[in-house]
């Protein structure tokens, strides 16, 4: 199971949106997936520190316009959530993408986790 | 970021108790009325409500809408009488049709929004791009609708 973990980002004085996440498991392992829209590879910061995983995404600078804006519903901030990994997880085989600002954490569980068929001798 | 949030559906005033009858049609209004207003409040049902900015220097407008995720075929541009429409669907993903879900924030299904542009546009000239989840959409105005310098001529 992975939990979400609020206390670090409480003391952060950086204010942070949150992206939307959604969480899966299967018996291989786990999935986040976190819309980060604005984020491109260079801005990722995904860190492992002991069972905590941190996702930090960095928005492209904007390039400056003397354009002015009429309708602003956008969040200029950039993204960030914390999570508490299930020790099941290899945390050496975790890896990353970012595709079209949606972020894909894709976690395994360690082989002696995984559900295994165990033959039977006669 | 789209929170839904719950709104209390407003609520009827009580029948009186005299009228038997109103109240059994009331208790079935009661009943219906908070899935009514959750139909029309929440984005579950309705789609989901991408943000948008707008943008207007002297020369063009820039609308950018954050989809993160999709596909670039997925997503349509429309321009019509001054109002830019975008829609598109977003699909859920079929490989985790069968694992088990822990959170699930990312809305799925169509959007559609609908501007009124402030000034007209070349509709010939527009241009559309989507990248790192952020559609840009550029609307070069219409020479006419450009600012002008006029000249004062001494008489």
């Amino acid at each position: 199971m992975i939990t979400e973990n609020h206390a670090p980002s409480r003391s952060q004085a950086v204010n942070y949106s949150v992206p939307n996440v959604n969480i899966f498991e299967n018996k291989d392992g786990y999935v986040i997936q976190a819309e980060m829209p604005g984020v491109s590879k260079d801005g990722l910061e995904v860190t492992l520190e002991g069972n905590e995983i941190t996702i930090i995404g960095r928005r492209n600078p904007q390039s400056k316009t003397e354009a002015e804006a009429l309708l602003r519903e956008t969040r200029r901030a950039d993204y960030k959530r914390v999570f508490e990994l299930d020790p099941a997880i290899d945390t050496s085989k975790i890896s990353a993408r970012i595709e079209q600002g949606l972020l894909t954490v894709t976690l395994p569980k360690s082989e002696r986790v995984k559900p295994r068929r165990i033959e039977v001798s006669d | 970021m789209n929170m839904i949030r719950w709104q209390k559906p407003v609520l009827p005033e009580w029948p009186s108790w005299n009228r038997l009858n109103d109240l059994r049609t009331e208790i079935d209004r009661l009943f219906e009325a908070p899935f009514a207003e959750l139909s029309r409040s929440s984005q579950w049902l309705s789609g989901w409500i991408p943000s948008l900015d707008l943008y207007e220097d002297k020369d063009q407008l820039t609308v950018q809408v954050e989809l993160p995720g999709m596909k670039k075929d997925d997503i349509s541009i429309s321009l019509h009488d001054g109002s830019l429409s975008i829609s598109g669907e977003r699909r859920s993903d079929e490989k985790f049709e069968e694992a088990d879900v822990y959170r699930a924030e990312r809305y799925v299904g169509r959007f559609h929004r609908t501007i009124q542009l402030p000034s007209p546009v070349a509709a010939d000239r527009v241009k559309a791009q989507y990248k790192d989840g952020i559609l840009t959409i550029t609307l070069p105005k219409t020479d006419e609708a450009k600012p002008k310098q006029i000249n004062v001529q001494e008489g």
